[in-house]
């Protein structure tokens, strides 16, 4: 491998390019118009401007980014996270153009992105799943029978949907009744595809994946988990590992499910597999992703491993170079999402950044993907930086998330700084007990007392 | 006079109402889409519609008024 297209954008295209440079491998930037000043263009050694700011102009348009890969004369593509890193289609694409993907098999990813296929495939292999059916549902009567077996509240999911979008919680068969016909035509209007199934939906749940690493040799490592439970809209907000929740004896199950899971579908790649966690600590798997997460820096700075190298190294044929012994939760790594949001709302504020000074401590990395200058545009994702801090243990972490959140200062746009403060003062949270009902119940505490 | 103004930046993807309708405070008038986000926009009062000031593709900021309330 010698020269990488990124086909991503912002702090993840940064990100990779950082990797690649000191590896010695050339990189390829691609753009649309609205993201032709963004430090990630300059800094990859090459950049193609690929379309309009529209994402399926641009960044979804496969055969624009194809023909940027051929025109460079890269040899591999990364696709990052989001866009088209769970696209099987374009993995077959990247393939049949005699290009190296850095990801799993165009197969694996079909599999893993369609649930009710990963679910079937976890069950055979022996890894928990919540109970739930095996089909898609035809019909809001044959969605009243099945919630009644497995009983209320059931969750009513969309076969396509991911990060949230096609979820809807009903405590009884009314809510049913109406969630099936909205979620169905959301679904076709989102994915394409609205094939709905349901399951069982578990009060108070933890959120907890476990990262995975396997070569195309049939080696499967695991690289502990990461605690994902704060979340606003089922979007992670703050991401730690190892998580305050998990024993040893709870973690070593979840972490073998997990190898597990990444070889029943003979895994290669990084990948992350993710489980509920219900308050009696039984873990159910949830989905797995077959890409780069947004949150790996927390594992990244917990174990001293670097994933992006990984990947490099697994799609040129390498065999892993560590082996499962070797990773260790060396420090508390704490992961803290900023968003170009109102802290209250967290509704979108995009906008121009007129000054962006981020912290620089010790065991503070800043991934980010703007500067001064910056115009937020509203075609994109609102994360515009990521903190990863780490300490020796969980307090000293905290303490430093804190430094390091007082000390980050951007004008022009509103962001989440506040509410990550507020988060990180949290009796619950400096407890290390949240549940991924932590901020709607913040929400509502916060909202009695001004009353 | 009434009027209802964008709750944050984005492009307008569809109008629920138009004029003549009469609408009530809390009611959806209006869809945004921002950073991968739809985001309806509610009346802050209650009213008849005298106009409607953007259209589907339209892009608006936080606070532009949207619609006039007789």
């Amino acid at each position: 491998m010698r020269k990488v297209l990124i086909a991503n954008r912002g702090e993840i295209a940064r990100r990779i390019i950082r990797t690649c440079k000191a590896r010695g491998v050339a990189t390829v930037a691609v753009y649309s118009d609205a993201d032709k000043d963004l430090p990630f263009v300059r800094e990859a050694d090459e950049s193609v401007h690929i379309g309009p700011p529209p994402v399926p102009h641009s960044y979804l348009n496969v055969e624009a980014i194809l023909g940027a890969a051929k025109s460079t004369g890269a040899d591999a593509i990364h696709p990052g996270y989001g866009l088209l890193s769970e696209n099987e289609a374009f993995a077959r694409r990247v393939l049949e153009e005699g290009l190296l993907f850095i990801g799993p098999t165009p197969e694996v990813i079909g599999q893993m992105g369609d649930k009710l296929t990963a679910r079937h495939i976890m069950e055979t292999a022996g890894v928990p799943v919540v109970p739930g059916c095996e089909q898609a549902i035809d019909s809001p009567d044959e969605a009243a029978v099945i919630a009644m077996s497995i009983g209320y509240p059931v969750m009513l999911k969309a076969s396509a949907g991911g990060g949230g979008i096609g979820m809807h919680i009903c405590r009884d068969e009314a809510e049913l009744r109406q969630a099936y016909q909205s979620a169905k035509g959301r679904a076709k209007a989102y994915f394409g595809n609205d094939a709905m199934y349901m399951e069982k939906y578990v009060e108070r749940p933890r959120h907890i994946e476990v990262q995975v690493v396997a070569d195309q040799h049939g080696n499967v490592i695991h690289l502990l988990e990461r605690e994902c439970s704060i979340q606003r809209r089922h979007q992670k907000v703050l991401e730690e590992s190892p998580s305050p929740f998990l024993d040893i004896a709870t973690r070593e199950l979840l972490c073998d499910a997990a190898v597990t899971a990444a070889k029943a579908v003979s895994y290669s790649g990084v990948g992350t597999v993710e489980f509920i966690v219900d308050e009696q600590k039984n873990f159910y798997f949830l989905e797995m992703n077959t890409r780069l997460q947004v949150e790996h820096p927390v594992t990244e700075e917990m174990t001293g491993i670097d994933l992006v190298s990984l990947q490099l190294d697994i799609a040129d044929g390498h065999p892993l170079s560590i082996e499962q012994e070797d990773v260790k939760a060396l420090r508390h790594a704490i992961e803290l999402r900023v968003y170009a949001e109102d802290p209250v709302t967290f509704l979108p504020s995009p906008g121009t950044i007129t000054l962006y000074q981020p912290p620089a401590f010790e065991h503070v990395r800043i991934d980010d993907g703007v500067e001064t200058g910056t115009q937020v545009t509203p075609f994109y994702d609102p994360m515009i930086a990521k903190v990863i801090v780490s300490g020796a243990t969980r307090q000293e972490a905290v303490q430093q998330a804190q430094k390091a959140m007082d000390h980050f200062l951007i004008t022009g746009i509103k962001t989440n700084i506040p509410f990550l403060q507020e988060v990180l003062q949290d009796d619950q949270f400096r407890a290390g007990n949240y549940t991924t009902w932590f901020v709607t119940e913040r929400g509502a505490a916060s909202s009695k007392e001004k009353r | 006079m009434k009027q209802v103004a964008a709750n944050m930046a984005g492009t307008v993807i569809n109008v629920l109402v138009q004029p003549g309708d009469e609408i009530n405070e809390g009611q959806d008038v209006l869809v945004l889409e921002s950073m991968k986000m739809e985001v309806p926009v509610q009346a802050q009062a209650s009213g008849k519609v005298v106009e409607v000031k953007a259209n589907i593709g339209d892009f608006v900021n936080d606070g532009d008024i949207i619609v006039v309330l007789e």
